[in-house]
């Protein structure tokens, strides 16, 4: 039977040194739970870096392309209009005026698609019930939970948190 | 301390006498009469003849021949060199082109220094934590403001009616247009507002500098609370007298012509310019050992700020375009009409070398980190610049007798010596690692 332990921080620069040391000292942290985005915890965690943003420029591509195909059919080819006199008759010689709509698109697939991405990886959809467990870490407190294979000594990782930093440290059973 | 390597002293004093030589070639092989003139513009037609008889060919192939001839046949009747007026006129366009290139030259590295002004009191408004290490390369830089904006208030105060044809008094007789707009458009304004764009610029250059480096001894925070007040008034000054500055230089270079959007054009091209070499000097500096204290994050905010303001350029090149070809107004589109016939390259060119270059390639957070990979955009990106200056400069004055040859590149590299000597030089003067700031820890341990 494996334990976890939440340690709990009030201070966004404390929990990031507790997990560099903790992490130090071998123990393995899963994860940490923040009411805000604190700059450089993931590096500290040893996260992989994210592809989101490949996926999000190649959504941006596919955006653009779509704009192109939507502009070029509905304006040139489904139905051709005489707009203040601007060639109706090719989409390459009235591309400036499709310009916009190819920003537009391309800017609305990149954010979107990557959000709809960013759900899907992370697991969340409406209605799921909230995974942090506590619900100060919404609120003024940064939790951070370390997992303890094997036989570990309690004492000594309750000591070890404390002098981190830690305000609350809770041992579970998992 | 930094001192400036003998090999580029060399370089740069090459550069300017080589740069002189070329300038002065310019001014003395412009044609001085109209005899002259009808030489080089019946060479013109002869190269262009050749072009049409080719054109001709094909399209006497797809219709019946001498189809093409009889739609020459009006184009024939004018003869160009026998009306003295229309003479007059490209002499007096070929004699302004090497005022337009060296005037292109000077402007250009005289805006790279006004684009590192701008930057740094930008840093002190915002009281930015992570730029202070990088005052001092700033205030290189931005020391050759006052060289440069006496040098091209010089050439704009000569130049006359080369650049500015409302100038002109019986030309302006004769146009109810420019009579119109004579309340703006008048020499002692022009030299009233020229004499005041000096003196705001260089008044508060001298003093952000004093005080940047008397910050370095201090305890206390007193010279970075003066610059933020004095930067604050700068930017507001700046931002009227940059628009009024490019009115006066530039948009009245085609009277009759106006767009909002110029002034804030031209800016963009500034402002990227600036960080630009603000970020190439930074690079070239910390190769050579003499910014240990800047990190990779540091390099990486300004490859930000370079694809973040080229994506700006973009955007008020398109906006001024889209506007004026979509509503089509003959007296709004003669400003591209112009270039598009006659300057596709210059007119083109920068948007593939100022937008999908750098946004390509700067995109990726990874590419910002590598230092040769900014310095290479950055160059670009500068000869992207270089060229959107030369369009807004050249057709203007020039029309159609516009090229880029011996007087270009000597404008061109006559400025980048003299540039190159006052930056270096001024880089060696002081310490490179800025004190005594309150952001200097934010600043040494700044991370992205």
């Amino acid at each position: 039977m494996s334990k976890v332990i939440h340690a709990f921080y009030t201070d966004d620069d404390l929990v990031l040194e507790a997990v560099k040391e903790a992490r130090s000292a071998n123990y393995k942290v899963r994860e940490v739970f923040c009411p805000f985005p604190v700059h450089g915890l993931d590096k500290a965690m040893g996260l992989k870096p994210t592809r989101l943003a490949i996926t999000s420029f190649l959504y941006g591509l596919a955006g653009l392309a779509f704009a192109i195909w939507m502009t070029n059919y509905m304006m040139i080819v489904d139905w051709p209009q005489n707009i203040g006199g601007k060639p109706s008759f090719s989409w390459w010689q009235n591309m400036p005026s499709f310009v916009v709509v190819m920003f537009e698109l391309t800017v609305f697939f990149a954010g979107h698609f990557m959000v709809i991405t960013f759900y899907l990886r992370s697991r969340i959809w409406p209605f799921k019930k909230a995974e942090n467990p506590d619900p100060r870490t919404t609120d003024d407190h940064f939790l951070m939970e370390v997992e303890l294979e094997g036989d570990h000594d309690t004492e000594e990782i309750t000591k070890f948190l404390s002098s981190t930093g830690a305000v609350e440290i809770n041992i579970l059973n998992e | 301390m930094f001192k400036l390597p003998g090999n580029l002293k060399v370089l740069s004093l090459i550069l300017i006498v080589l740069g002189a030589i070329g300038i002065a070639y310019g001014f003395m092989t412009t044609p001085s009469n109209t005899e002259e003139v009808k030489e080089i513009v019946a060479a013109q037609q002869a190269k262009s003849n050749e072009l049409r008889l080719n054109e001709d060919q094909k399209i006497d192939e797809l219709h019946q021949s001498g189809f093409a001839e009889k739609s020459r046949q009006y184009s024939d009747e004018v003869d160009f060199t026998k009306d003295q007026s229309k003479l007059d006129k490209a002499l007096h366009q070929l004699k302004a082109r090497p005022w337009a290139a060296t005037f292109i030259g000077a402007f250009f590295f005289f805006m790279i220094a006004l684009g590192a002004l701008v930057f740094q009191a930008i840093q002190h408004v915002s009281e930015a934590g992570w730029s202070p290490l990088l005052f001092r390369v700033m205030e290189a830089i931005h020391k050759y403001v006052l060289p440069g904006s006496i040098i091209v208030a010089i050439i704009v105060l000569l130049v006359g009616t080369y650049f500015y044809p409302w100038m002109n008094p019986d030309l302006v007789a004769q146009d109810e247009v420019l009579q119109g707009k004579s309340v703006y458009l008048n020499k002692p304004g022009f030299i009233v507002r020229l004499v005041i764009y000096l003196l705001i610029w260089n008044v508060y250059r001298h003093f952000m500098t004093k005080n940047s480096l008397a910050q370095s001894d201090m305890t206390d925070y007193t010279y970075t609370k003066k610059n933020y007040n004095i930067s604050v008034v700068f930017l507001i000054l700046f931002g009227l007298s940059e628009s009024t500055m490019v009115w006066d230089w530039f948009m009245s270079m085609q009277p009759h012509w106006y767009s909002a959007m110029y002034a804030w054009y031209l800016f963009a091209s500034l402002f990227v310019c600036g960080i630009t070499v603000i970020a190439i000097t930074t690079i070239y500096l910390k190769r050579k050992g003499h910014l240990d204290f800047i990190n990779d994050s540091h390099i990486h905010d300004l490859a930000k700020y370079i694809f973040a303001f080229s994506i700006f350029w973009t955007y008020l090149w398109f906006s001024q375009f889209m506007l004026i070809w979509y509503a089509n107004i003959p007296e709004e589109a003669s400003y591209f009409v112009l270039r598009l016939q006659n300057y596709k390259l210059s007119f083109l060119l920068p948007l593939i070398l100022n937008f999908v270059f750098p946004i390509l390639i700067l995109m990726s957070s990874d590419f910002k980190r590598i230092p040769w990979f900014t310095e290479f955009v950055g160059i670009v990106l500068l000869i992207g610049h270089y060229m959107s200056l030369y369009n807004m400069v050249v057709p203007s004055t020039v029309g159609l007798y516009g090229s880029f040859g011996i007087p270009e590149i000597a404008g061109l590299i006559f400025f980048l010596g003299l540039f190159i000597l006052i930056v270096g030089t001024a880089l060696g003067k002081v310490p490179l690692k800025p004190e005594g700031s309150p952001y200097m820890k934010e600043s040494e341990n700044f991370e992205y």
